[in-house]
């Protein structure tokens, strides 16, 4: 394998490139499936028969945690890349373990939330309206899920192997992947929620 | 425009000889927007067969003249890249003639989705067409009567279809009145038809909607003003009146032969107009009969 | 339903009790037959575990052919039982059954495959690379897309084919009218090798961005090159709306959501409107490769380089635009008022200009050239009449108001198979053709060839111009019946003969294999057709690594400049090549896909468990499994090359 030293480790190889460009592509079809989601809710947002409307079971509390958190990880996983391409495998491990712990959090708070909204009469059968915004959230939060898993795996190969045009790569990946569901995120806050509770 | 007609009626005979000299049901209008709609389908044909012409003659032209085999073996094609000015004028009139055809297209949308013309002034007859699996339920709620599987209009008369489904969705289509328009469960669709002569007309659901499909059909039959008044007394006299429970039986599926009842179905079913599936939309949205539903 | 009932045949007939049979001999001779010519291990090493994209090609062109066969037998049941009015061959349920999964198999699981048998065959080839971008993934891409295919075939003998057409449109695909689990497998089936298709989507916009030979600009590609770019972004644009709309299908029927029903909110249109942001662009993402196919065949047999290059590039980039404007015309009888009509009707209408563009192109190329009537080019130039009156039509429907009267009738049928059939089946034979001796290293037989392409045009204006005349009669589409007094018998009979002569062809094309499989000439070399592109100048049959140095390239065609103008093709020295390894995880991971779409189905809750536990133990074992791939040596390739006639070096 033909290594390129003027490239940052991530993208030194062929291979690496092309996972990277092909990375960005997947990236736009996560982008046009969560825009259908996105055009979905905003089609069904008022079709709420007759379970609750957004307005009454939409709370701002657990949605700012998870905003902290979810914002706060995507800054740190950033700090983790920095730091691996400044060479510091023990700062990015830890780094990477951070965003995955607040990942974690995130998660349980929207669990919380999701055993709130099926408390409260908003569960999956309600509405067209609570079927959209479940399936939305759970999407996200089905792939925050997946990124856990994920991120943990990459972890240990880092660990193992340490930082190598493959570890390297898988990890630039991984981030970009994560800063995406935040910019998911951060869509979810503004034109669900907070559209919502308006 | 002689030579345009001329084309139209000799492409129109080849069609009739072919299918035993009787017009084609589509070709065969008995009202205004039918008319229309035969009208705009007769130019497209004309104007699309002069495209489908000149596309065949360039070709064969081609194929004979520059065929192998007539050619001598040194014979080496030359290398031609794109010339602007065929490739201008082969981009130049198929514009204008989408352009042509779209204007045409926006000026009988505007005229198929408002009262068949020469009628505007009318106050337009109001049915209620509904489907279920797999039947036709007419309510006419100013004659307060209804019908199952048959469908009496005075002609010369503007009519207004409210159009609603009591399951999958359907079309409700009398081909030689006018197009089709989907019925809905959540939104009441609305077809304006008129008929210019009596007669009997073919009516049927046209979409896909499940195993008693190819039989969901009605008959259409046109009469006077006078005759419509009469038919509808007889009815007031005669027919039993609808129940909500004998309603409820016929909503069952299956088929059903013609029945007539007193009363609609409207006063203990209404319509979906005024729910929408939503308990929150604006009440002006809700009273306006969906000419443009949300989406 | 109860458990066990859901698993039984609700309308079973000696015809479903037949295929049980034949399916159930066939898998036992297939077994039987691997045992006795201990072909197990061959074909594990060689096909199942094959990473290599030429394989992969021929795996989805064979799987193409099954599925073609498949659903003509579905096509001819339909005719038959619309030959005669009041016929009773088939009931009403049948009849829906199989329009439903004609409908499916042709487009999902016979159109699709097909085009991607050649984008994987080609296009690495055309542009000089080794394999595609991810040989793996690719590899993922064909499994999932086959064990799609396969689940969706099972529905024939077990709970029921899905009967609500295969555009599936609620509330009456909804568990309400469609009780059985045959939308279900719909749903299922239909995801599964949809997220194959997006894979491969992924795959060739990576490799054709960024792998291909020197010298090879964009405007320097060849013109399938750019039809699988064009269609590949659309595949990764529109099929995740289709992953949605599935998704919230599924939901409906499994887990009682209310997306499409009629109450508590459910909005049925949606999914029309979700089902046709992917669905119009999908009848493009077949027709643009079917173009770029004849682009190639008809620049090749005129001996000229193809006219107008750049505005046939212009017209595909513009046409992928269009086609996601105009889904709406799938239903303008919705009532969505005259203003939202106009748009559709315009844009709609819009899209013929730049396909004109693109027929003009293909007649200006023969022009001056020196036409060879091969059984390709046939295909190419009887393609260009018929795709024009599908074309043309397809005008007549876009006006709107017109369209009240076209829409749900034969007339619409008519249409789009007259664009589908002269535009991608055709297009499909011709490069299966045109490219067969470059994949088996001989020649199809041209006289069966020519007799095969004459009866399929015969067969298919007969089968297909009479429902232009019973539509505009007023014959609606999925009737399974109708009276003697609407007087469409006599048509119908005559798209019966159509039917059945289109039936002989497909036939001919099987006996075609055969005989020159026996009887072709064998020592044709690697450029039997004195083509112009790259995938002529490598050795036939193709050495694993394509070629043996990278290819240089100076034009649109190569190849041709190679032989006429003297341009180096290959100037640099032979190295080693580096090519990745097989691996079994594609087909383990895929089965257990089938594992989960099958429970999914049914609903067999704990086995959906598990086997996504075991996607995800597939997923995580590849992420830690160490495979940097292996070289092959100089000698190795000086060898190779050797073997399949003469280095090319
Ligand atoms: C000039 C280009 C074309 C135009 C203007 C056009 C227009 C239309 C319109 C307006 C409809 C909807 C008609 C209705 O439902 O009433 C339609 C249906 C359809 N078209 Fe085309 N079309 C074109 C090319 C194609 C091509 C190239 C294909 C396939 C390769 C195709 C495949 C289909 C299919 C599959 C349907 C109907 C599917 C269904 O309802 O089941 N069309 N077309
Ligand atoms: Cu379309």
């Amino acid at each position: 394998m033909k290594l390129d030293h003027s490239q940052p480790l991530e993208y030194s190889t062929g291979q690496n490139n092309l996972n990277i460009f092909g990375f960005w592509i997947f990236l736009g079809a996560e982008i046009m499936l969560f825009a259908t989601l996105f055009t979905s809710y905003f089609t069904l947002e008022h079709r709420t028969g007759s379970g609750p409307t957004g307005a009454e079971i939409f709370e701002i509390t657990p949605v700012l945690i998870e905003t902290i958190l979810l914002l706060t990880s995507s800054f740190v996983i950033g700090l983790g890349i920095h730091a691996m391409r400044l060479g510091k495998q023990k700062a990015m491990i830890s780094f990477f373990a951070i965003t995955l712990l607040l990942g974690l959090a995130f998660l349980g708070v929207e669990i919380y939330e999701f055993v709130h909204y099926v408390h409260i009469g908003a569960g999956l059968q309600t509405s067209a309206f609570t079927a959209i915004l479940l399936t939305t959230l759970g999407t996200h939060g089905l792939h925050v899920t997946f990124g856990l898993f994920w991120g943990l795996a990459i972890i240990l190969q880092v660990k193992k192997c340490g930082l190598t045009p493959e570890t390297a790569n898988k990890s630039f990946i991984f981030s970009l992947y994560w800063h995406f569901l935040d910019v998911v995120w951060i869509f979810i806050f503004s034109f669900i929620y907070l559209k919502g509770m308006m | 425009m002689k030579m345009k007609w001329a084309v139209l009626t000799v492409i129109l005979s080849i069609v009739a000889v072919l299918t035993g000299c009787e017009p084609l049901t589509i070709f065969d209008p008995k009202g205004p927007q039918a008319e229309r709609q035969a009208n705009d389908i007769l130019l497209s044909i004309g104007i699309m067969s002069v495209v489908v012409i000149v596309v065949f003659a360039i070709l064969i032209y081609v194929l004979v003249k520059f065929r192998a085999s007539k050619q001598s073996d040194d014979y080496e094609p030359p290398h031609m890249e794109g010339n602007p000015w065929v490739e201008a004028i082969c981009v130049g009139i198929p514009v204008i003639i989408v352009a042509y055809l779209s204007f045409v297209s926006v000026q009988s949308n505007y005229i198929v989705e408002s009262a068949p013309k020469g009628y505007e002034e009318q106050e337009p007859l109001v049915v209620y067409a509904s489907s279920s699996n797999w039947k036709w339920h007419f309510s006419y709620p100013e004659e307060n009567i209804e019908t199952v599987n048959y469908l009496y209009i005075p002609t010369d008369r503007a009519l207004e279809f409210k159009l609603y489904s009591y399951g999958p969705i359907t079309s409700f289509w009398i081909p030689q009145l006018g197009g089709q328009k989907y019925a809905m469960a959540d939104m009441i669709t609305t077809l304006h038809l008129a008929a210019d002569e009596s007669g009997e007309f073919m009516g049927r659901n046209a979409n896909f909607s499940g195993k008693g499909f190819a039989e969901n059909t009605f008959n259409v039959t046109a009469m006077s003003q006078k005759d419509f008044d009469e038919w509808v007394d007889e009815v007031k006299e005669t027919a039993d009146p609808l129940t909500e429970e004998t309603f409820n039986k016929l909503l069952k599926p299956g088929h059903l032969g013609q029945m007539t009842f007193t009363g609609t179905h409207l006063e203990f079913a209404p319509p979906p107009e005024h729910d929408h599936g939503s308990s929150h939309t604006e009440p002006t949205e809700e009273t306006d009969t969906h000419d443009g539903h949300e989406h | 339903m109860e458990f066990f009932e859901r698993f039984a045949v609700p309308h079973p007939s000696p015809a479903i009790y037949a295929s049980m049979v034949v399916i159930g001999l066939s898998v036992i001779a297939i077994i039987a037959g691997l045992t006795y010519f201990k072909k197990w291990g061959y074909l594990w090493r060689e096909w199942l575990t094959t990473v290599d994209h030429k394989r992969i090609g021929l795996m989805y062109l064979i799987s193409a052919l099954l599925m073609l066969f498949r659903g003509g037998v579905d096509a001819i049941m339909m005719r038959a039982q619309l030959s005669a009015p009041d016929n009773k061959l088939l009931d009403a349920q049948h009849y829906n059954e199989i329009f439903t999964t004609h409908g499916v198999v042709m487009i999902i699981f016979m159109a699709m495959p097909f085009i991607f048998a050649f984008m994987n065959y080609v296009v690495p080839l055309q542009i000089g690379a080794r394999d595609v971008a991810f040989p793996r993934l690719n590899a993922i891409s064909f499994w999932l897309f086959f064990m799609g295919a396969m689940l969706f075939n099972i529905s024939f003998v077990l709970g029921g084919s899905p009967d609500a057409g295969w555009t599936s449109y609620f509330p009456l695909a909804g568990t309400e009218f469609s009780e059985s689990v045959g939308t279900n497998y719909y749903m299922i089936a239909i995801q599964i090798s949809g997220l194959g298709s997006l894979m491969t989507g992924i795959n060739m916009i990576t490799t054709i961005i960024k792998m291909r030979a020197p010298g090879m600009t964009l405007m320097k590609m060849p013109m399938f090159t750019w039809s699988t770019l064009v269609a590949n972004l659309i595949i990764v644009t529109v099929f995740p709306v289709l992953t949605v709309a599935l998704t919230m299908g599924t939901m409906d029927r499994l887990f009682a959501t209310n997306f499409f029903t009629s109450t508590n909110g459910g909005m049925d249109m949606l999914w029309a409107n979700l089902f046709w942001v992917w669905g119009h662009p999908e009848v493009y993402i077949l027709i643009l490769p079917a173009f770029g196919i004849y682009s190639e065949i008809i620049s090749t047999f005129s001996s000229k380089n193809l006219y107008g290059y750049k505005s046939m590039v212009a017209s595909m980039v513009i046409i992928s635009v269009l086609s996601c404007l105009v889904w709406a015309h799938h239903f303008f009888t919705m009532g969505q008022g005259a203003a939202a009509n106009s748009f559709f009707s315009i844009t709609t209408m819009a899209i013929a200009v730049p396909t004109g563009v693109k027929i003009f192109n293909w007649l200006f190329t023969m022009w001056k050239g020196k036409i060879r009537f091969t059984v390709p080019m046939l295909y190419s130039v009887g393609f260009i009449p018929l795709f024009t009156i599908g074309g043309v039509t397809g005008v007549m429907l876009a006006m709107s108001a017109a369209d009240y009267q076209y829409h749900n009738t034969m007339f619409l049928v008519a249409h789009f198979h007259n664009t589908i059939i002269p535009g991608v089946v055709f297009a499909m034979l011709a490069g299966l053709t045109y490219y067969w001796p470059k994949m088996f290293g001989f020649m199809l037989n041209e006289r069966i060839g020519k007799w095969t392409f004459w009866l399929l045009s015969i067969g298919f204006v007969l089968a297909f111009f009479p429902m232009y005349i019973t539509g505009l009669d007023g014959q609606a589409r999925r009737m399974y019946t109708y009276s003697e007094a609407t007087g469409f018998g006599a048509l119908n009979m005559l798209s019966f003969v159509g039917a059945g002569i289109m039936a002989i062809a497909f036939a001919l094309i099987v006996y075609n294999v055969y005989y020159s499989i026996r009887y072709s000439p064998r020592n044709i070399g690697s450029d039997p057709w004195d083509a112009r592109t790259l995938e002529w100048a490598t050795n036939t049959p193709v050495p694993e690594y394509n070629f043996a140095v990278t290819p240089q390239v100076n034009s649109i065609q190569p190849f041709w400049d190679s032989k006429k103008k003297g341009h180096v093709l290959f100037p640099a020295k032979l190295d080693k090549i580096h090519m990745p390894n097989n691996s079994g995880m594609p087909f383990i991971l895929c089965s257990i896909f089938f594992v989960w779409g099958f429970s999914f189905v049914f609903a067999i809750w704990p086995l959906v468990i598990l086997s996504t536990i075991g996607i995800f133990a597939c997923l995580a074992l590849r992420s830690f499994e160490k495979d940097h791939g292996r070289y092959i040596s100089v000698e190795e390739i000086i060898e190779t090359e050797e073997k399949t006639g003469g280095a090319k070096l």
